[in-house]
């Protein structure tokens, strides 16, 4: 069984800025747990033959030409936002600076 | 307002041995942005520079540009790195209005070049090795403008503006090991640095490389350790320092105020800091936190990049000379002393006589002009030299003047102002003016008959064989002649007269 506690759960929720009720998070610490073995799984299929890959397909060097295309005007830009201002959107003020 | 206290500079390089750190990030100067063929373009209308890419709409797929890979690897090669003959990119996950897709594209554990160092001249000719650690690809962020709020700043800020055209703008990030043993000379290493990489991207021509646009930005980390002991003390990270003067400011001031937290017997918060121009100080910004859990993991749109051997060493053959090679061999060319160059780098008119002497110019004239008369001119009009727009050709076509006898050096100089004043090239400006050196010998003599009168004991003292004396007699006919008198034909006429051979 994956060692998945509460702690780690409330701390992932804290980064994806998700809000759990205490209940929520006792669940999600059993049911996470459980995903995670699961998927583990997968490593039972692939030997140590089988080299580790962070891609499904043998493709390498997809590269695109250095040339304009297209763009959006600002009004495009900003047609599905909730809010905007001086053709820029607009949030609200964040303390935390990245 | 800052009240942390300080140690004196040199109080805490007695005490301590600072360990530096940097991050500069470099924006490349493609047509497009990294993922995306929206165009790179600095100062357009907000918003306006941005595809479905760029913004992060469901579904969307980026593309890698090919040229900015070229650029990684040409900036991973001047910076004596090795380059991976694969690597791959990483998405780097927050929150945050900057990145409309909560992570950021950027590599991890697979950098593009690794394992390099730069070599870093020192004003005095002492050479610093830094150690590069990795060079890898990313995007650049959108820009946010805090809006209300007293200052501007984020704190009191009632929301923020974002603009978009950034947004996936290429950037390098260098990273460089810990540099140990700067000791007092860390904060010029650090300026040192910055420019030095400044430089070799500009040369490289793989980004504009303008610091007030952000194309270079600088965090600069700094700890400092007791003498002797080897474990690192605990850093700080000053954040986009962007000058070069302000990355030498930022660094001395963080040595200083660590050594006074350490004095204190307190331990150095683990910390962003923010950098003021206006009081050269920083102020904390956030300790690290959960907030810098990135939870990197490999970016499944992309597939990896694979540097084959031919191709990096195509992009090796393509390399202009570096910087500091280039000092060296135009140093050697010219026949300037170590100090002659070193003003003349100083100044910024390097490319500039390189392209007088290019222009026919010999290097002590060129030197000459720029450093005794147009570096000068452009300090008082508060612009680099190189804007006042003076021409190769016409330093030529002055000295060329000035060689045959037709103007001397004083009305050189008038007729360079009359140049810049737009009146005009130097022929012109020499008819218009009047100005022409007084050849007929007539007057002249006449002139240096007055003189000799009026100084009959430096006349003397010629006689007896004092030659260098003759620039007392040779100052009054310049003067009498209101500065038209050819000064060598004077010298010449005055020795004749008194019957000395020079």
């Amino acid at each position: 069984m994956a060692a998945i506690n509460r702690d780690d759960v409330a701390h992932l929720a804290r980064l994806a800025h998700i809000e759990m009720s205490d209940q929520e998070l006792d669940r999600m610490a059993g049911e996470l747990a459980v995903i995670v073995d699961s998927v583990k799984s997968v490593s039972q299929a692939a030997g140590d033959d089988v080299p580790a890959t962070s891609h499904p397909i043998p493709l390498s060097n997809v590269f695109r030409e250095d040339v304009v295309g297209h763009t959006f005007t600002a009004e495009q830009a900003l047609s599905g936002a909730p809010d905007s201002d001086d053709n820029r959107f607009k949030v609200p003020a964040i303390l935390d600076e990245a | 307002m800052n009240t942390e206290a300080i140690l004196s500079f040199e109080e805490a390089m007695e005490k301590y041995d600072p360990v530096l750190g940097f991050e500069v990030h470099v924006e490349l100067n493609t047509k497009t942005k990294m993922f995306s063929s929206a165009p790179n373009v600095f100062g357009d209308e907000p918003n306006t520079n941005v595809n479905e890419v760029d913004l992060g709409m469901p579904g969307v797929l980026p593309v890698v540009n090919k040229t900015a890979v070229e650029s990684s690897i040409k900036i991973g090669l001047a910076l004596n790195c090795k380059i991976a003959e694969s690597c791959r990119f990483a998405r780097k996950n927050y929150f945050y209005p900057d990145t409309p897709k909560n992570f950021q594209t950027s590599q991890y554990d697979e950098p593009i070049a690794y394992d390099g160092y730069l070599d870093i001249e020192l004003s005095d000719g002492t050479v610093f090795r830094v150690e590069i650690e990795r060079a890898h690809m990313e995007e650049d962020a959108g820009k946010l403008t805090h809006m209300g709020g007293a200052t501007g700043r984020i704190h009191g800020a009632d929301f923020s503006l974002v603009d978009y055209n950034r947004a996936g703008v290429p950037l390098v990030e260098i990273v460089t090991k810990p540099i140990e043993g700067a000791g007092s000379r860390a904060p010029e290493l650090a300026k040192a640095y910055v420019a030095a990489v400044r430089e070799i991207v500009k040369n490289l021509g793989v980004s504009d490389a303008k610091m007030e646009r952000g194309n270079v930005r600088c965090d600069a980390n700094v700890s400092l350790r007791p003498h002797g002991r080897e474990r690192f003390g605990i850093r700080s990270e000053t954040k986009n320092v962007n000058s070069l003067r302000a990355v030498e400011h930022a660094v001395r001031y963080e040595i200083q105020r660590h050594a006074a937290v350490l004095d204190a017997g307190n331990p150095v918060v683990q910390e962003t800091r923010h950098w003021h121009e206006d009081t050269r100080t920083t102020t904390s910004g956030r300790p690290k936190s959960d907030a810098d859990d990135y939870r990197y993991f490999p970016e499944p749109d992309l597939v990896p990049v694979v540097a084959s051997r031919e191709w990096v060493e195509e992009l090796r053959a393509t390399l202009p000379e570096p910087p500091a090679a280039r000092r060296k061999r135009l140093q050697a060319d010219w026949g300037y002393s170590d100090l002659e160059f070193r003003d003349v780098v100083n100044a910024g008119v390097m490319d500039e006589i390189e392209e007088t002497i290019a222009a026919g110019a010999s290097a002590s004239v060129a030197r000459k002009w720029w450093m005794g008369e147009i570096v000068g001119r452009a300090k008082n009009a508060d612009v680099d030299p190189g804007q006042l727009g003076v021409q190769p050709a016409t330093i030529v076509e002055l000295a060329r003047m000035v060689e045959e006898g037709k103007i001397n050096n004083k009305m050189a100089t008038e007729v360079l102002d009359g140049v810049l004043a737009g009146e005009g090239t130097p022929a012109d400006i020499v008819e218009k003016r009047g100005l022409a050196v007084v050849s007929d010998d007539g007057p002249l003599l006449e002139a240096i008959d007055a003189a000799l009168a009026a100084q009959p004991g430096v006349a003397d003292k010629i006689r007896g064989g004092k030659v260098q004396a003759v620039g007392a007699i040779v100052g009054g006919v310049m003067k009498a002649t209101r500065g038209q008198a050819d000064a060598a034909r004077v010298r010449e006429l005055i020795l004749e007269k008194l019957g000395v051979t020079a």
